[in-house]
């Protein structure tokens, strides 16, 4: 087992739809991602980045191929095993950063925490923490609407932080962002990954990716290069 | 995980608080309805049996011929030897009194009213359960003599004497001037609206011979002693009137023995069926409410299946996800259905109170009324988001 990678796709394809619409967004991804990694994920639109996050996130099953993770097979997981694997091992944030509205920040970077059954005190605590991790102190009580952009976005990686998951994904984190909102995020998120924190990110800019030491390229569901980075901050 | 699930219900309500409120609205509305219909229905027919049970309980009613009304001309009518039969042959009978009655205009100086003279015996008092305000009944002489003594109820005392004590008054009918002896106690509305005070009581001989001129009895009245059987009662009674009336056993009954009962379950049988009437008209008011719940669940089932969407991605069960909505479903329409409770009984009492009907609480048309509420509401708001709960999360994220 210790040889295990901690993300492996093995021959990993996606179909969507049935039929003569049925469409191969991905094409048999052979995948391995270590512990502590800061991976990127490049490519045009349409490509499968997506697609694969998803399957990563155990928010989608791939149609055929094998996904372990940390040598658990998840493909043979049921509903409710990955939804407790999403629990408390993944956070996730999206382009549209997916907070629920009318509630306050604090509120939504708790919610993690009362699927974990976390007691009130200690959710109050990790969550305010979270919040400040984020540099969002002072504004707990804010609900997203009345928060900027990368306001929201940073509500949404506090409450994918703030159960201290193995893997955060992030799904173009930045997309709907201006440039200099875009490179704050970028340097939260690579803060998280220095915790030990494995990151995952979808990104189509360049100058992102740049923060990552591991890039894959996408090219019509298949990976077209996968390279180290030097360059990344560390 | 109850305690979070409630939690998290909670939350739900009160976050989108305009949204619960249209929600309990409907409900609200559509239970007082039916609640207030049902109430007051069942208010009018208590009304109505109350008024039925105020004649006397336990009272026999026998008339010639088998319906009532015009139909009855034809057959044979009682005379006084079958009252006495009755009275001597039917142990269980407390008072038995025949009844000849009329309608006549009494006079008393300048004032004049129509009224219903009746021709009786004292047992008409016993019978009908009355009592006086003033005076006396008949006496045995009076009785037999066929004098020309009245009592007379309240209503003719008010349209004829107004402020004069009646008693020892001499009113006219007809030709002849009748002594008033005593005055009823007044007894008010009766079952269908007419009103029982309106009347003239003579004794029985006195009628037949000044006014009807035969000596027919129209009907007679029987009260049967408390805890005797009033069916064993009416049975003999059919017995010994056939055998007195010498029908064979292949004849039909050419009368007919009713008790208070009987009347009363005529009577009210309207009644019921116009509350239930009502409370369908009701009911369709709490459907259409289910159907607003419907409606705003629906309307906001794009928000809520992309909110269902983000709670399956940060790793709820489905199970708490339904258990959620379940709570948030019964909470508000269990809410709208205790509100609606409150509201219908508060309308009930004022209605009832501005009808002049008793305000009944019926307990099963409120639980029926919560529940009815409970079950739309989880019918309405539950099975939208069961839709989405099952959903692969990523395309519940992903909804438009
Ligand atoms: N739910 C879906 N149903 C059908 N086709 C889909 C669905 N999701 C994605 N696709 C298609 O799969 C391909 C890859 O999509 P995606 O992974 O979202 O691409 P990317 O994120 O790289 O832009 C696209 O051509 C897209 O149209
Ligand atoms: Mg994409």
């Amino acid at each position: 087992m210790t040889e295990q990678p901690l993300l492996r796709l093995r021959g990993v394809t996606k179909t969507y739809g049935a039929g003569p619409a049925s469409f191969l967004a991905l094409k048999g991804i052979d995948l391995d991602i270590e512990q502590g990694e800061f991976v990127a994920v490049m490519g045009p639109s349409g490509s499968g980045k997506s697609t694969m996050m998803n399957i990563l996130g155990c928010l989608d099953t791939p149609s055929t191929g094998s996904y372990t993770f940390q040598g658990v097979h998840v493909e043979t997981l049921t509903r409710d095993q990955r939804a407790l694997l999403r629990r408390y091992q993944l956070g996730f944030v999206f382009q549209g950063f997916n907070l629920l509205s009318r509630t306050t920040a604090l509120e939504n970077v708790e919610l993690p925490l009362i699927y974990r059954h976390e007691p009130k005190a200690r959710r109050r605590i990790a969550a305010l923490e979270a919040l400040e991790k984020v540099g969002l102190h002072g504004w707990e009580n804010h609900t997203p609407a009345e928060l900027s952009g990368g306001q929201q976005q940073r509500v949404a990686i506090a409450r994918a932080i703030v159960s201290k998951p193995s893997v955060l994904l992030a799904d173009e984190p930045t997309g709907n962002l201006d440039s200099k909102t875009s490179r704050e995020i970028m340097e939260l998120i690579t803060g998280i990954n220095r915790q030990s924190i494995t990151v995952l990110m979808v990104s189509h800019e360049p100058d992102m990716a740049a923060y990552a030491g591991r890039i894959i390229h996408f090219v019509d569901g298949c990976v077209d290069s996968d390279v180290l980075n030097p360059e990344a901050p560390r | 995980m109850i305690w979070n699930t409630l939690l998290l219900s909670l939350r739900a309500i009160l976050r989108n608080l305009m949204r619960s409120f249209l929600t309990i609205l409907g409900i609200v509305i559509g239970v007082a309805a039916v609640i207030t219909m049902v109430t007051l229905g069942n208010g009018a027919t208590r009304a109505v049996s109350d008024q039925i049970a105020s004649m006397g309980a336990n009272q026999l009613m026998v008339v010639p011929g088998q319906m009532m009304g015009p139909g009855s001309e034809g057959a044979q009518s009682f005379k006084i030897a079958d009252v006495n039969a009755i009275r001597s042959q039917i142990t269980s009978a407390r008072a038995v009194a025949p009844v000849v009655n009329k309608s006549e205009t009494v006079i008393f100086q300048a004032r004049n009213w129509s009224t219903s003279i009746v021709g009786t015996s004292n047992d008409y008092f016993l019978v009908g359960g009355w009592t006086l305000a003033g005076g006396r009944t008949f006496s045995e002489l009076e009785e037999r003599a066929g004098r020309a003594v009245c009592v007379i109820g309240e209503t003719v005392r008010e349209k004829l004497f107004q402020r004069e004590n009646p008693v020892g008054g001499e009113i006219r009918i007809r030709t002849f001037s009748c002594q008033v002896i005593g005055l009823l106690k007044a007894k008010g509305q009766a079952a269908m609206g007419q009103d029982q005070d309106d009347t003239v009581i003579m004794p029985l001989r006195t009628v037949q011979r000044r006014i009807t001129g035969t000596k027919d009895i129209k009907r007679i009245v029987v009260s049967i002693k408390d805890g005797a059987s009033i069916d064993s009662a009416k049975s003999r009674l059919v017995q010994l009137l056939r055998e007195r009336r010498r029908l064979g056993p292949s004849e039909d009954d050419d009368f007919r023995v009713m008790d208070t009962r009987q009347l009363a379950e005529t009577v009210t049988g309207t009644t019921k069926i116009l509350t239930m009437l009502l409370g369908a008209v009701a009911a369709v008011s709490l459907l259409v409410g289910g159907i607003g719940i419907m409606n705003i669940m629906l309307v906001s089932v794009t928000e809520r299946t992309r909110e269902i969407g983000t709670r399956l991605a940060i790793g709820a069960l489905e199970n708490e996800v339904l258990l959620q909505f379940l709570i948030e479903a019964v909470m508000l329409s269990g809410l709208g259905g205790l509100i609606g409770i409150l509201l219908g009984n508060g309308a009930s009492v004022a209605l009832s109170g501005v009808m002049g009907v008793p305000y009944v609480f019926d307990s099963s048309i409120n639980l029926m009324a919560f529940f009815f509420s409970a079950f739309i509401g989880v019918l309405f708001g539950f099975f939208p988001a069961r839709r989405a709960a099952r959903l692969n999360p990523i395309d519940a994220l992903r909804y438009e």
